[in-house]
């Protein structure tokens, strides 16, 4: 995940305004209140500084473990210990990503075969062409091409164990929001008969917000971003999904939080992720 | 101690066998670079490289340089950096099996292997199709509690872990800080080699305070001596990645060519002095 674009929003209910990334890291702050412990994986800056402004926001209640951060991580017991905490209901959210994020919650971390940047109108210029979590393996003859990603990372166990998992993926387009993921890295949902406290809570994006109903396997669009329209999300969403009649706008920080996520909250993700930091608008 | 255990880079590279098993750990534990330099230049092949759990530039080398047959992994990437790209062009080109893991199966299967045990169970995967590509995970019925199907692990021992340290003692002890799967790994390995920055005359194991950090000798095979042994790639509380030259890497090793580029500057370098 990259820092976002620095295009500024105009939020209708405030004079403030503030970039996207500042926009989704108040989102994610929302996502995780009233959590315990909330970790945080490799390369999630934004997911990251979410944490942090949560924490920040609870008073100190919340719990954070930034992966890859000295200062916030009190593991001791090596890379293991991430997973035998998620595995004894010890972390309460987690955040995963995805190459292919389909409308059953399910998620793909490993690869693609078919070139679906060639096969519909919908992309428009926001279908990029290289991955931000791989690379486009394409030899140049175009038609289709085989995209490897890294891997599946933790995806594979810890969606099944942290009650709290948000699906983060700026990329909003039909490439990575697709009818049904090509190689599942760890599924949405699971048969009755397997041990699940875990599982999709949220899925957030550089468009709108969505929660996930559990029982009917299904995103609801609970709101969308400043200057972005539902029209605009079903245009590049190729899964169907519930929306209220009227989807709210995503509502922006307010100037005090603001203020936070451009000061302590900058100061404190430049520890794992300075360049990311130094993107953000100083306070 | 051996006489042996401390030996010189070359000598640490040839105690990895052709087609040897070996456990390598993620950038954040300690990467071995100058011995992975070593061993390219030795020319070894076949390697099964397990990656615990994930690798970076260290795997990407090796593969691009043709030493890898088979790489187990729960990721493969150059981070912030994007994709590895000859793990990449290795997957296109059909030159590599990959074998998808996940971290938690992978420090699993190593810790059911310091034990002794043919196989561990572990949660989650269920449904998913990292599970589904793998022969050596099989699902049992829980023998303590009805409709429970859990996953079991065939237990890893590798052949040869390789990681780098900030320390070693005079009497082949490994300081490994906070770095514990470090430990699993020359737990569950035949053998163990590694790199250090500093050799102390000290007994690590008799300071209290650091004692519990500590891999013991009978664990470690080899040691041999690296400042700056896991540059690029950096070493906690020592150096930060040189970030420059990794994106230089990124950069060079998207084509053939410039891979065989970097790679003959890489290793025609000298070792930078401490």
């Amino acid at each position: 995940m990259s820092a976002a674009p620095s295009s500024r929003i105009a939020a209708d209910a405030s004079p403030t305004a503030c970039s996207r990334t500042e926009l989704l890291i108040a989102a994610i702050a929302r996502l995780l209140a009233g959590c315990r412990h909330v970790a945080v994986g490799q390369s999630s800056p934004i997911p990251g500084s979410g944490a942090l402004l949560a924490r920040r926001l609870s008073g100190g209640a919340l719990r954070v473990s930034v992966l890859g951060s000295r200062r916030n991580n009190f593991f001791t017991d090596g890379g293991v210990e991430l997973f035998d905490l998620a595995a004894q209901g010890r972390i309460d959210a987690f955040f995963l990503g995805g190459g292919q994020i389909d409308g059953q919650g399910n998620i793909n971390l490993v690869g693609a075969k078919s070139d679906l940047r060639g096969s519909g109108s919908h992309l428009g210029s926001s279908g990029s062409n290289v991955d931000s979590d791989g690379s486009n393996l394409d030899g140049g003859g175009g038609g289709r091409s085989e995209v490897r990603w890294p891997g599946s990372f933790g995806s594979a166990y810890l969606y099944f164990l942290v009650p709290r998992v948000i699906l983060f993926r700026e990329e909003h387009t039909r490439r990575v929001m697709v009818p049904k993921v090509e190689f599942v890295s760890a599924p949405g949902v699971s048969r009755p008969d397997v041990y699940r406290p875990g599982g999709p809570h949220a899925l957030l994006t550089g468009l709108g917000l969505f929660s996930f109903d559990k029982r009917r396997q299904r995103f609801n669009l609970e709101s969308a971003h400043p200057g972005h329209s539902v029209e605009e999300i079903l245009d590049n969403t190729g899964f169907e999904f519930d929306r209220p009649a009227a989807v709210p706008r995503t509502a922006p920080p307010d100037a005090a939080t603001l203020a936070l996520i451009r000061g302590e909250i900058r100061e404190e993700i430049a520890e794992v992720y300075p360049r990311f930091a130094a993107s953000l608008a100083p306070a | 101690m051996a006489e042996t255990t401390f030996c010189s880079l070359e000598a640490l590279a040839a105690a990895v066998p052709d087609g040897a098993l070996l456990a390598v750990g993620k950038d954040s534990s300690g990467v071995a670079m100058s011995a992975t330099r070593e061993l390219v230049r030795r020319g070894v092949r076949g390697l099964h490289l397990l990656c615990v759990p994930i690798s970076g530039m260290q795997a990407d080398i090796l593969i691009g340089a043709g030493c890898v047959r088979t790489v187990e992994s729960s990721g493969v990437s150059l981070g912030e950096l994007g994709a590895a790209p000859r793990f990449v062009a290795a997957l296109k080109a059909r030159t590599l099996r990959i074998i998808d893991s996940t971290c938690p199966a992978v420090y699993a299967a190593l810790e059911a292997g310091q034990k002794g045990l043919p196989f561990v169970p572990l949660r989650g995967l269920l449904g998913t199709d990292v599970l589904a590509n793998r022969d050596d995970w099989k699902v049992i019925d829980n023998p303590f509690v009805p409709d429970d199907p859990i996953v079991v692990l065939r237990a890893i021992r590798p052949d040869v872990a390789l990681f780098h340290a900030s320390l070693a003692d005079r009497f082949g002890n490994v300081f490994i800080a906070r770095e514990r799967e470090l430990m699993i790994m020359a737990h569950a390995a035949q053998r163990t080699l590694v790199t250090v920055e500093e050799i102390t005359d000290d007994d690590l194991l008799q300071d209290q305070a650091r004692a519990g950090a500590v891999i013991p000798a009978i664990y470690v095979d080899r040691i041999a001596l690296a400042p700056r042994g896991a540059w690029p790639v950096g070493l906690v509380d020592r150096y930060p990645q040189d970030e420059a030259q990794v994106a230089r890497y990124a950069a060079a090793a998207r084509t053939a060519e410039g891979f065989a580029d970097y790679l003959s500057e890489w290793l025609g370098a000298r070792r930078q002095a401490a």
